[in-house]
């Protein structure tokens, strides 16, 4: 705060604070000692009903005088007047600053055992696994899901079928880093209507659907368009976050309308870069407890 | 002087009901006003593009901040969930700014690309589609209102006038930035970059 400024405020806040205090003073002073018995203010209800001229009552004054003596002590003890630090020294900033320090000495002790696990021992170690479940409650669910089972478009993480993969760098990275899957607008390419169909018909076939005529006449455009990422045989391909065509789970649905609007309209799944906030050790807890979801949910089951 | 003699005179009365309840604003409102620590932006942050203008005033026209603040207080709790706490530098270009009183959904002062694009809007369109337990109502007409160019421009200019340092080219194309965007284009253009401008560090 400029010199201006740190005058204007603290020699504001002592002259008012005085002057409360005059004020108070003085409006005591009026007391009954100064006010004839028969002092009223002059306003008369209802014919006979009067007002005294009386001070206010002692108790509700010394309340006042409490109020000035608690707002001056304040004043000495806390940043209070312009620049003035305060005698206690506290600070908002010095105050969150204490705070994270406590915190990170009680809890990343905690967190750096378990950076030093193996991965896999990782997740199946019980504590490092309910702080994982506290970690997804917290920052995965509002697109997984409180049951980690996903909405269209966001990926079921219990199913064991992993559009990323599940190893412990290729976890870290979705993570940490986020991932971004192009699946292109393929109209122009797949020639009308009837193209389309065909292809709709050709990629329900690959999970077990019927395969007509039509669906086959697809079968060369699917090998000339989209191998390159799904594989010749739709199998998928975890490097580019490409699904497996032939396993009936379906990221954005598998009806004949959610595939036909995957086609025409292209899909450009995302997935937030996390590591900045997380930090490396809570990363791989998350990703240690995305690991066993899967796994946790046979024995569930079971 | 008793007090009668200010209790029967309007205009003394007047002029001691201004000095007392001026006195709590001049020393704490006017040397704010002053301070550059409030006054100026924080590195990084810059006057809003019109898109994200016309965003920002949906969100304002929708009332989001009577649901979720802009305000994330310098405590542990807060800045764990959210990300680095909120800086009066960051919200100088907010008229008014969405600090917000009460959170029956997240503060949203980060939000920007903690989810897709395509998360907003579609949570904005039916966020039950994506998270059944929210009690947030959807807002579907978002999609089918335009952003209207001549008053995004028209903003732009009033904003210059109260001292946002927009540039002539920036007012000449600021209809041509939205033509043909709707409502939800602009607000999810404004909540992406909400926040954005400090990282989340560990």
């Amino acid at each position: 705060m400029p010199a201006f400024w740190h005058w204007f405020v603290a020699a504001g806040t002592i002259v008012f604070t005085i002057w409360c205090i005059w004020l108070i003073t003085w409006s005591a002073k009026q007391g009954p000692q100064n006010v004839a018995d028969d002092d009223l203010v002059g306003h008369k209800w209802d014919g006979d009903i009067e007002e005294w001229n009386n001070p206010a009552p002692k108790w509700w004054l010394y309340l006042y005088f409490i109020t000035i003596a608690w707002a001056i002590g304040y004043m000495v003890a806390y940043p209070s007047l312009g620049n003035y630090k305060g005698m206690l020294g506290w600070s908002q900033e010095g105050q969150y600053e204490a705070e994270i320090k406590a915190a990170t000495e009680t809890y990343e002790p905690i967190y750096e055992k378990f950076a030093a696990m193996d991965f896999i021992e990782l997740s199946q170690n019980a504590e490092a696994q309910a702080l994982g479940k506290s970690l997804f409650a917290s920052y995965c669910t509002t697109c997984h899901g409180s049951d980690a089972r996903g909405a269209p478009g966001y990926p079921n993480l219990t199913d064991g079928d992993w559009q990323w993969g599940n190893t412990e760098a290729e976890l870290l990275t979705s993570i940490g880093k986020g991932r971004r899957a192009a699946m292109p607008v393929l109209t122009p390419a797949l020639g009308g209507d009837a193209g389309i169909d065909n292809m709709v018909k050709y990629v329900k076939s690959l999970s077990g659907g019927e395969a007509d005529a039509g669906a086959m006449s697809a079968q060369p455009m699917f090998v000339a368009l989209c191998s390159a990422c799904h594989g010749p045989d739709g199998k998928g391909n975890k490097i580019f976050g490409a699904p497996n065509l032939t396993d009936e789970i379906w990221l954005y649905g598998g009806s004949t309308e959610s595939i036909r609007e995957t086609l025409v309209n292209g899909r450009n799944g995302q997935m937030p870069a996390h590591g900045d906030l997380f930090g490396e050790n809570r990363t791989k807890i998350l990703a240690a407890y995305v690991y066993s979801l899967p796994q946790e949910r046979t024995v569930e089951s079971d | 002087m008793r007090h009668d003699t200010i209790e029967k005179s309007l205009n003394l009365m007047v002029v001691l009901i201004v000095l007392a309840i001026s006195i709590g604003g001049l020393i704490e409102i006017v040397p704010l006003m002053m301070s550059s620590d409030v006054t100026e932006p924080d590195e990084g942050i810059s006057i809003y593009s019109p898109l994200r203008l016309a965003g920002r005033d949906v969100y304002v026209r929708e009332g989001c901040y009577n649901c979720h603040s802009q305000m994330i207080r310098p405590f542990r709790s807060e800045t764990e969930r959210y990300g680095p706490f909120t800086t009066a530098g960051e919200t100088v270009y907010d008229r008014p700014f969405q600090f917000g009183s009460k959170r029956t959904g997240p503060d949203l002062a980060r939000v920007g690309g903690r989810y897709s694009d395509d998360w907003q809007r579609l949570h904005l369109m039916d966020p039950r589609a994506l998270v059944p337990e929210s009690n947030m109502p959807g807002y579907p007409w978002l999609a089918d209102n335009a952003v209207d160019p001549e008053l995004v421009t028209a903003k732009l200019r009033a904003l210059r006038l109260l001292g946002d340092p927009y540039t002539d080219e920036q007012i000449a194309g600021a209809a041509a930035a939205v033509e043909g965007r709707s409502e939800l284009d602009a607000l999810v253009a404004y909540l992406q970059e909400l926040g954005t401008n400090r990282k989340n560090r560990r």
